[in-house]
């Protein structure tokens, strides 16, 4: 059985500044990190490694710092980890991002499973999965809290909806994306982080991809971005209500405001 | 100005139409009235012809209905199958999706399958005077704001629910209904069954209740909601609760919870980490309530109450005669 997770480098969104006057994120200000959603993917891949005995192969596309996220997954039990980087691939939307992607995974041959979180913290579309399983033709399952009975050709996941959820049984080859609730990532030991260290990081290039130039890349890209601004601060009150007659003025207030309507 | 003909995925789960519709036909109506285009809606599932009338009434001039047994799960592969093409036939400028959960699995599948540029979780969409579309999207747990421009055509877009103004219904509007072959394949995704349906859907409250670390108790949540209850409105919580499983999922607001815009929010005991306000932020009126005046909430507030929200809580309902 073979499962490929993909995963990206994010800064840590939790202690990155913002140079807001410039619309600019201080990438020096917090260390990068792999993208939180990502490690859910990963320890799901990591359970079914230990019921299933599957190999697992963790790609990224970043620049060359983002070797790091390569290792903390072989620290979390991956067995092999590919970078995709390249000046080629950089600039890339979501719709180019995934055509690298799914041409790496073409060239690493048969699958079974594509895992991948939910959404980055940076970019926030959650598009790249299941693009990616567009490209390769295979079905998709977006919003999975829950992952059970796997074999090696099926599984059972809960899928988020609107409404609630819907269980469901699916066959692969199959990408799902995972949420946060999937499971709680463990934490890799000191001894696995050893070996992680020590271990092969492959860099693929462009040209490794046997891929259409124009469609990697900025030149693959549709979208792009005119310009970034900094959200206009709602404009706010700011009433500061203390003392014993706090809870009397802030139902006035409300009140006045028309929203007690309840 | 080129005309700008908008094509809008008409959402529906268990034979009803999701709210963010009437939005994006909203936005679709405006597009297409001032370029002088049309706007259609795609409407996929069994038995849910009966709906192409409601999105007429709300502003669709035409509704391409795909009503067969195979697509009454939502799969996102089977609607690519049939959306796709019928996005290539009417040749709309704009292809507009909820930002929901089967509009952030269906869209990309789509926009892929045509090479089109597609921008998700979007909070506006422009017609810029130049006759170009504008995306706006958050970006970075909403720190920036992203503004995309799509360089093929159509532009696909998701939006967030609540992000744009829905259409008032008039149910004298004249338009097409047109019943599409639907495109069969065999599905490789079984249905088992059903989950608990959410408990509540703080997505679509109009006032949100939400306990924070201030909160001492996972029982303490009953005074929470008797607030709630008092106002209308349903119980919301930060991730270190959800996280403690205090309460469930569907009641977290923040990034990686449900991004809230309802018309009241009141954190009681909240203090406001980056990834909560990138939940509420947008929210009509913010309450704050907490016994630490330096907390991140106050700095965004309407009305900040320093209090100790034990002691606060009971005096609201006590004022509100609850």
């Amino acid at each position: 059985m073979h499962i490929i997770v993909l995963a990206k480098q994010v800064p840590d969104i939790e202690k990155v500044q913002f140079i807001k006057e410039k619309g600019w994120v201080d990438r020096k200000s917090a260390d990068a990190e792999i993208n939180p959603f990502d490690l859910n993917a990963l320890e799901a891949a990591q359970q079914m490694k230990e019921k299933l005995g599957a190999t697992v192969t963790v790609i990224s596309m970043g620049p060359a710092s983002a070797e790091a996220v390569l290792r903390e997954s072989i620290a979390r039990d991956a067995d092999r980890g590919i970078l995709l980087t390249d000046e080629a691939l950089a600039g890339a939307d979501t719709l180019a991002t995934s055509y690298a992607l799914a041409a790496a995974i073409r060239k690493l041959g048969a699958f079974d499973l594509i895992l991948c979180g939910e959404k980055t913290v940076d970019g926030d579309t959650g598009q790249v999965g299941p693009s990616v399983a567009e490209r390769l033709g295979i079905p998709h399952l977006s919003f999975v809290s829950e992952l059970s009975e796997a074999t090696a050709d099926k599984v059972v996941a809960v899928v988020e909806t609107a409404s609630g959820s819907l269980k469901v049984e699916a066959g692969f080859p199959l990408l799902i994306a995972g949420t946060k609730e999937l499971n709680s990532p463990r934490l890799p030991t000191l001894k696995d982080k050893l070996r992680a260290r020590k271990a092969e990081v492959e860099k693929w290039s462009a040209a490794d991809l046997a891929a259409d130039a124009a469609k990697l890349g900025c030149s693959g890209s549709p979208t792009w971005v005119e310009r970034i601004s900094v959200p206009p601060e709602k404009k706010r009150k700011g009433e500061v209500l203390k003392g014993e007659d706090a809870s009397a003025r802030l139902i006035a207030a409300l009140d006045k405001d028309g929203l007690l309507k309840g | 100005m080129e005309k700008r003909s908008v094509l809008v995925y008409a959402e529906q789960e268990g034979g009803k139409l999701h709210p963010i519709c009437f939005e994006l036909l909203g936005k679709a109506r405006e597009v297409a009235d001032k370029t002088g285009g049309a706007v259609a809606c795609a409407l996929l599932g069994s038995g849910v012809s009966g709906l192409a009338q409601d999105l007429v009434a709300h502003g669709a001039d035409t509704v391409y209905v795909f009503d067969d047994p195979s697509l009454a799960t939502f799969d996102a592969l089977a609607y690519k199958q049939n959306l796709a093409p019928l996005v290539k036939e009417f040749g709309p400028s704009l292809v507009l999706f909820g930002a929901t959960f089967s509009g952030k699995s269906l869209a990309p599948r789509v926009a892929t399958a045509l090479e089109a540029g597609l921008t998700s979780n979007c909070t506006a969409v422009e017609l810029q005077d130049d006759g170009s579309l504008l995306q706006v999207r958050p970006a970075f747990t909403g720190n920036f704001l992203a503004h995309v421009k799509t360089k093929s055509s159509p532009a696909m877009v998701s939006v967030r629910y609540r992000a744009l103004e829905a259409t008032v219904r008039d149910a004298s509007r004249k338009g097409q209904v047109v019943k599409r072959e639907v495109a069969k394949f065999p599905s490789q995704i079984k249905v088992l069954g059903k989950g608990a349906p959410k408990e509540s859907s703080i997505a679509a409250a109009d006032v949100v209740v939400c306990a924070g670390r201030g909160l001492k108790k996972a029982e303490d949540f009953a005074l929470v909601k008797r607030l709630a209850d008092a106002l209308g409105g349903v119980v919301g919580a930060t991730r270190p609760l959800v996280d403690d499983g205090w309460i469930s999922k569907d009641h977290q607001v923040g990034f990686s919870g449900t991004i809230v815009k309802p018309k009241l929010y009141i954190g009681v005991g909240v203090s406001g980490s980056p990834q909560h306000l990138a939940g509420m932020r947008e929210s009509g009126t913010i309450v704050a309530i907490n016994s630490d005046p330096s907390v991140a909430l106050f700095r965004i507030a309407d009305y900040a109450v320093v209090g100790d929200m034990y002691e606060v809580i009971p005096q609201l309902l006590e004022k509100l005669g609850k």
